[in-house]
């Protein structure tokens, strides 16, 4: 179970969107007619289904630990409303010599939350401790392209790449400032910042009762201003349904909904007039992979036909009670890379069973299923175990499939097994999984040629020299416009050729208390602008909290 | 007396080492390693960098030598450090969770014995009377009805309709700044639904035991010459009948001293409690060898300890097994 949470997170630095289309929608109560004023004051509690592990992003690989030391750690750059890259500790960052070199002007008279002030030098010394072999992390790769870090004063930090990398630039987000002068010349595991986590950021860290809660307080010299929410508590209930009930009897503020809690169970008066609701596409998508080292998936009218034969909106409706829509590739609606003009592939069986039969599958022995060379076509699909959306989604393609004479087996296995035995051996014929997706559109790991190795993430085999060209220049330029094309065009050739069937983005659904404002839902989500939320004076429930300076 | 106790200690010491033998070899068999929840499917890990991960954790070594490394950390009384990305000491992990646990398990056992013995007594006494068929079947809805359900629906009631109890966790928010009393309270009202479940939930097992050592022993010709003494019934069955037939429910109470240090993780998961449950159980899902072998080392301990209590107590009572079998 934890494992596949994890997975989830794991995916999350690469990306997806299109501007045109604003996904978020608010329903619910509106808010009260008392004074709407912005104050300071109140408590905001969360539920959250698992603990943090450590709160030093760099160590942590939990979706938990990364929201948590988010509020507190601050990076060099971050995502604005609009997913546009701005600075956050850097005040401005020029990249140069072509896309070799990148310099961030810091932020002067920013401190530590221990009063020590933040400088160049502690986001040098996070770079080299991300870098260190001895330090376990899952996030070196990015900041092993770099060739040269200098800290040339306080205030100023400049990185040479070897080939220019655009990824590069979100990469420095909070992985790499961690305070220098609390952790040189220390082993950096066994850190009581883990636990006890010292920042730059709106929030500073207050208690932590493992498995249990975290409790973290306004930063009142936080350098864009005091958050107006005065504490953030994160409760650790691991069962939904308990934490729905707490939500209801008031122990928490804020939660991600189940679609059947988001639709069936959170209509009523009660809710209406307490809570609202917000959805908005997660940063995900599921699809059904196909094994193209197998022959008969070999060609793509037989991808393309099985793409005709299922009915996504069906899988959505079923599975997601309607609260998701179609992927058309491997990036989610709403961000700047996203191509919304694609071939698309509506539920059409009798195309679909024109295309098989131009790839010469049709029933020749009317037994009722395709064959070709006296085969009849029936493969296995393999999913993950723990998943239901997976294996209903599964359920419906195999009848889908049925009824063009298409038999479809289905085996759900553990996750490491599924993991090492199959996917990573490719043994496999097609496989339903998801990737998560981000803000940064470089998928090289899963579609170019050279990663189709053991273990590899190009696990079906997909090798296309257009494709591979593509995402060569992709991570090259940092001109969005021309790799704006590029993806598009990379997004073109998915559609053509269908290596996957691309299922459906789900929504994120969480629920908030209406006492709560200033929620301005964007691609990112609700909780982005987090010290920007607050309780007007009369409708706060935990009132005010003596902070010392 | 000491030379018997002396030989069941040595025996007892190869058993638990072969245990850990045991345990060690098998979590490693399970498919799969600490490091699958940093680098399955994840873009960011290059071979290289999955190489560093297990060279980190020390999986490049054969397992005998893993053992024996564990073992040395062991005899020293280290658990060594978690493969979670807390890298917290598997001891204090479990020094958190452990009295959480004792606890709810300590409550639980006594509120069983409150109920079930005047129940199984009771049940035996009027065997096949009404009531005792209802006993019966209140003990068995409790036994058969799946916990995490009931639980749901007495949340509902006691939590959200009528607002007396709180739903999850085992403090409230502001504990710290609560009255001595007031956090007894508090304290107390998170585990009175936890306890009183997971006590309605293993009734059935120690009152049937008991409804059965009671109808055996009203069998027993002793009872017979104390209710032809003229003793009112009362006397017979709770001064007589009684006390002989909880000699084998404490004989089984015993036998339940491991198993007070291994938690529910449905009820842990439902109620939100950080108990010893879920945290084995995430030390297995996550292949956390350090957590998991030292809480299966624990429970060995402990099992082995009650074994050799108990047979001290026999061999206190029986000379014939003190005497190893040669009188």
């Amino acid at each position: 179970m934890k494992a596949r949470f994890f997975l989830f997170l794991f995916l999350s630095l690469y990306g997806c969107g299109e501007r045109e289309r604003a996904e978020t929608r608010e329903i619910g109560a509106k808010p009260p007619a008392v004074s709407r004023e912005p104050a300071y004051g109140d408590t905001v509690i969360e539920g959250s289904i698992g603990d943090a592990t450590n709160l030093i992003p760099m160590l942590a690989s939990d979706s938990a630990s990364h929201s948590i030391s988010g509020l507190i750690i601050n990076g060099l750059l971050k995502y604005d409303k609009d997913v546009k890259l701005v600075g956050d500790l850097a005040e401005s960052w020029e990249v140069g010599q072509g896309g070799l070199q990148i310099v961030f002007k810091l932020r002067r008279n920013v401190r530590w939350h221990d009063g020590h002030p933040f400088t160049a030098r502690d986001v040098l010394f996070g770079f080299q401790t991300i870098i260190n072999p001895n330090t376990p992390t899952a996030y070196a790769e990015d900041f092993r392209q770099v060739k040269k870090a200098e800290a040339l004063d306080d205030y100023t930090f400049r990185v040479t790449y070897e080939k220019p990398f655009a990824p590069a630039l979100s990469s420095w987000g909070n992985l790499v400032v961690l305070p220098k002068h609390l952790l040189e010349g220390k082993d950096i595991t066994k850190s009581e910042l883990a636990r006890r986590p010292i920042g730059t950021g709106p929030y500073r860290f207050r208690e932590w009762i493992s498995r249990d809660r975290v409790i973290l307080e306004a930063n009142p010299d936080f350098f864009e201003g005091r958050p107006y929410i005065d504490r953030y508590v994160v409760r650790v209930i691991p069962d939904l349904a308990t934490m729905f009930l707490e939500l209801k009897a008031g122990g928490l503020d804020l939660m991600g909904l189940t679609p059947m809690q988001y639709k069936r169970q959170t209509s009523d008066a009660f809710f209406e007039k307490n809570f609202r609701k917000y959805r908005y596409l997660a940063n995900a998508y599921t699809y059904l992979g196909y094994n193209l080292l197998e022959p008969k998936f070999q060609d793509k009218r037989v991808r393309q036909g099985l793409s005709h034969a299922i009915d996504k909106e069906e899988i959505i409706k079923v599975v997601l009670l309607g609260l998701g829509v179609p992927a058309t590739g491997p990036y989610k609606p709403g961000l700047w890379f996203y191509n919304p003009n694609v071939k698309k592939y509506p539920y059409d069986p009798s195309k679909a069973l024109a295309l098989l039969k131009e790839a010469g599958w049709e029933d020749r022995d009317g037994d009722g299923l395709l064959d070709k060379n006296g085969q009849p076509f029936e493969f296995t699909v393999i999913t993950n175990e723990g998943n239901a959306l997976r294996l209903r989604t599964a359920v419906i393609i195999q009848e889908r499939l049925k009824k063009i004479g298409i038999r479809m087996k289905i085996r759900v296995i553990e996750w490491s097994a599924f993991i090492n035995e199959f996917i990573d051996k490719k043994n496999f014929e097609a496989t339903i999984l998801g990737w998560t997706t981000g803000f940064e559109p470089d998928p090289y790991d899963i579609w170019h040629s050279s990663k189709t190795g053991k273990k590899e993430l190009n696990f079906i085999t997909y090798k296309n020299a257009e494709v591979d060209e593509l995402l060569e220049a992709g991570r090259r330029i940092f001109d969005q416009e021309k790799r704006t094309a590029i993806y598009r065009r990379f997004q073109e050739i998915l559609a053509e050729e269908q290596p996957y069937t691309f299922l459906y983005v789900p929504e994120a659904l969480p629920m908030v208390h209406a006492r709560i404002h200033g929620i301005e839902p964007s691609p990112l989500g609700i909780s982005y602008n987090f010290d920007r939320w607050y309780v007007p004076e009369g409708l706060q429930k935990y009132g005010r909290l003596a902070i010392s300076p | 007396m000491l030379n018997f106790l002396a030989r069941r200690t040595l025996t007892l010491i190869p058993l638990f080492f072969g245990i850990t033998l045991i345990s060690f070899a098998v979590i490693h068999l399970a498919p799969g390693s600490p490091i699958d929840v940093l680098a399955d499917l994840n873009p960011k890990m290059t071979a290289e960098a999955k190489q560093r991960l297990v060279t980190y954790y020390g999986l490049d070594k054969p397992l005998h030598v893993r053992y024996w490394q564990w073992l040395h950390r062991f005899v020293a009384l280290d658990f060594g450090v978690s493969f979670s990305a807390d890298r917290r000491a598997v001891m204090d992990k479990i020094r958190e969770s452990l009295p959480i646990t004792i606890t709810i398990n300590v409550l639980s056992l006594l509120l069983i014995l409150m109920i079930a013995v005047p129940i199984g007594a009771y049940s035996a006494s009027h065997p096949y009377s009404t009531f005792d068929k209802f006993l019966t079947v209140f003990v068995y809805v409790g036994f058969a009805v799946p916990t995490f359900w009931l639980a749901l629906l007495v949340l509902i009631l006691f939590s959200v309709q009528l607002e007396w109890l709180p739903i999850s966790g085992l403090t409230s928010l502001d504990y710290a700044k609560l009255s001595l009393s007031g956090k007894i309270w508090d304290l107390t009202s998170h585990l009175i639904l936890p306890v009183l479940l997971s006590a309605f939930s293993g009734l059935a097992g120690l009152s049937r035991y008991m409804r059965g050592s009671m109808l055996e022993v009203m069998r027993q010709e002793y009872i017979t010459a104390a209710r032809s003494k003229g003793l009112s019934e009362a006397q017979v069955i709770y001064k007589h009948a009684l006390r002989n037939a909880l000699l084998p429910v404490v004989t089984i109470l015993g036998l339940s001293v491991p198993g007070l240090i291994g938690g529910s993780v449905i009820f842990e998961q439902i109620f939100g409690i950080p108990g010893m449950g879920r945290l084995f159980y995430t030390g297995v899902m996550s292949r956390d060898y350090p957590l998991v072998m030292g809480i299966l080392t624990i429970g060995a301990f402990l099992t082995l300890l009650g074994n050799l209590l108990a047979d001290v107590s026999y061999a206190f009572v029986d000379p014939r097994i003190r005497r190893g079998g040669r009188a």
